[in-house]
């Protein structure tokens, strides 16, 4: 098991976001986290990512304690990577030193090498003649395939993505999902918060459904989001293809 | 690819004829208008009464020609002090401003330290922290005591590095948090993005107001003179005592407002990029 989150609490002030809730990835999982806004995606996904620290509960990644007090939550970090929802690029860099500030970084790899890795990447996203560019003259599906890649070269055991397509235009999704769909098939794991019911359904091996900060339902995507147990996921579903997104 | 080819339409024309109509009027009004403001100033203070005295004792072309070498001298000296003064100031405000930021119980003293410090010289008047440097350093008598101007220069350093301070960390504060998770969900620590990803942009944000504090503080070097070294302004002093005459102030002024126009250019340029950077940016 890569990841496992066991009875996670958190809260803000008097609010619990997450109610002793618990999950686990496999290596080379995809799970999708779906759920009402507010019912705690990005929080679980921040948690995991050690940006915020829990109120109860383990946090495991390959059997280790990361929520342990002793551990350096950098360390850690450098294990995950994680794409915003705003994509998040720093404005001040070329999409290139975007790409190879943490490998060089962090990482200490050689700028050269680490150069020549970023460019394959952008290649292969289609975004070879950007590597020069400023992010602010790049559209957000471009933005958010470079925020990927920024990800990737540091070559995390575990990807978290927090909808990383809500903030992009209809025709500009398309780009996004194909790339992450490739991820997949070579076998990166992944937990996704998403509103993407379609894409969930393609790209999961489970789907979770968050309620109030509890697993309300999880298992494969055929089930949760074809026929759901639990009345509240039915109710969600059903808002959603009113929506028009499923 | 076709922009070279592009034949603008009959309407198009019409515009661009229009706008150039509008573009000469506009500057034969403003030069019609400042014509008018000048003259009329010109009159205004010629005409006064009291206009040939002031010629006398304020614009005498041979007091202004004596004094000039001693002025000069003394504006090299305000020049030194200026560059070694603001290079430690910025220096010194943005190390202030990233104490601040610094949190954990370990860091209080120094946060409490580096805030008090803000407050106080603020509100402090820099002509209080030159007496204070100048004559009450050397008061204590310690041993290898710098010389006053050393101690004047710390007096701006001082004074101004707790504006500066202010300035960065409104600029630190002005970065947003979602720019902080992405570089630690990279794995940097907090000094890696301090310094690679939020200063860089702070400081690009606030380089205009950083700037114009330096154009403040090109003004306030001459306040040294008050501790007894020999700059501009107190070559400036020392002429109009044994002159009886006031010219050598004037020159002082204008080699001042002269020393000042580059950074004031450079100010507004810089101002001018950063605004036009947001409304693209937006
Ligand atoms: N820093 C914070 N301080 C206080 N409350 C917060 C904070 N971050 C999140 N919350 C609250 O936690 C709850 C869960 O927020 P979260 O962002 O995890 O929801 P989400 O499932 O990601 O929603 P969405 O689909 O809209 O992104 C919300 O009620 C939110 O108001
Ligand atoms: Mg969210």
């Amino acid at each position: 098991m890569l990841l496992s989150c066991e009875h996670v609490r958190k809260t803000f002030g008097s609010a619990v976001v997450l109610d002793d809730l618990s999950l686990e990835v496999d290596e080379h999982q995809v799970v999708a986290l779906i759920g009402a806004s507010g019912s705690g995606k990005s929080t679980l996904l921040r948690c995991v990512n050690l940006l915020t620290d829990i109120d109860d509960g383990t946090i495991r990644l390959d059997g280790e304690d990361i929520t342990d007090p002793r551990v350096n939550p950098d360390e850690v970090r450098q294990r995950i990577g994680m794409v915003f929802q705003s994509y998040n690029l720093f404005p001040h860099m070329t999409v290139l030193r975007n790409i190879t500030l943490a490998p060089v970084r962090v990482h200490k790899r050689s700028a050269a090498e680490t150069r020549e890795q970023a460019l394959q990447w952008l290649d292969r996203v289609g975004l070879a003649d950007k590597a020069d560019s400023y992010p602010d003259r790049l559209s957000g599906g471009q933005q958010q395939r470079v925020a990927i890649v920024r990800a990737l070269v540091n070559s995390p055991r575990l990807l978290l993505l927090d909808e990383v397509t809500s903030a992009l235009d209809p025709e500009l999704v398309g780009e996004v999902l194909t790339m992450i769909r490739g991820l997949k098939d070579e076998g990166m794991t992944m937990v996704l918060a998403t509103h993407e019911m379609g894409f969930a359904r393609q790209v999961a091996d489970r789907v979770v459904f968050l309620d109030g900060g509890r697993v309300l339902e999880a298992g494969p995507p055929e089930q949760v989001l074809g026929d759901p147990t639990e009345a509240r996921t039915r109710q969600f579903l059903a808002r959603i293809i009113e929506a028009g997104r499923l | 690819m076709s922009t070279e080819l592009h034949q603008p339409s009959e309407i198009q024309r019409g515009r661009i004829a229009y706008r150039r109509r509008q573009t000469i009027r506009s500057v034969l009004l403003a030069a019609l208008s400042t014509a008018v403001v000048g003259v009329l100033l010109m009159v205004a203070v010629t005409g006064a009464p009291g206009w040939d005295r002031v010629k006398q004792s304020f614009f005498s072309p041979e007091v202004a020609w004596r004094w000039l070498p001693q002025i000069l001298e003394g504006l090299w000296l305000n020049v030194r002090l200026l560059v070694v003064c603001a290079g430690l100031a910025l220096a010194l405000g943005l190390l202030i401003a990233t104490l601040r930021t610094l949190r954990g119980p370990v860091f209080f003293p120094v946060r409490a330290l580096a805030t008090g410090y803000t407050y106080t010289f603020r509100g402090l008047p820099l002509i209080i922290v030159i007496y204070l440097m100048a004559f009450g350093v050397p008061g204590l008598r310690l041993q290898g005591t710098p010389g006053v101007l050393v101690l004047g220069g710390a007096a701006l350093v001082i004074t101004y590095g707790a504006y500066l301070a202010e300035v960065f960390r409104a600029g630190i504060e002005s970065v947003h948090p979602s720019q902080l998770a992405a570089a630690r969900s990279l794995g940097l620590t907090y000094r890696q993005t301090m310094r690679h990803v939020v200063l860089p942009q702070a400081i690009r944000r606030v380089a205009p107001p950083l700037l114009n504090d330096t154009v403040a503080l090109q003004k306030d070097v001459g306040l040294v003179s008050l501790a007894g070294p020999i700059d501009a302004v107190r070559a400036a002093q020392i002429g109009v005592a044994q002159d009886a005459n006031y010219t050598p102030y004037i020159v002082a002024g204008v080699l001042f407002v002269l020393l000042a126009l580059p950074l004031i250019g450079v100010t507004d340029w810089v101002t001018l990029r950063a605004a036009r950077r947001q409304s693209a940016g937006a």
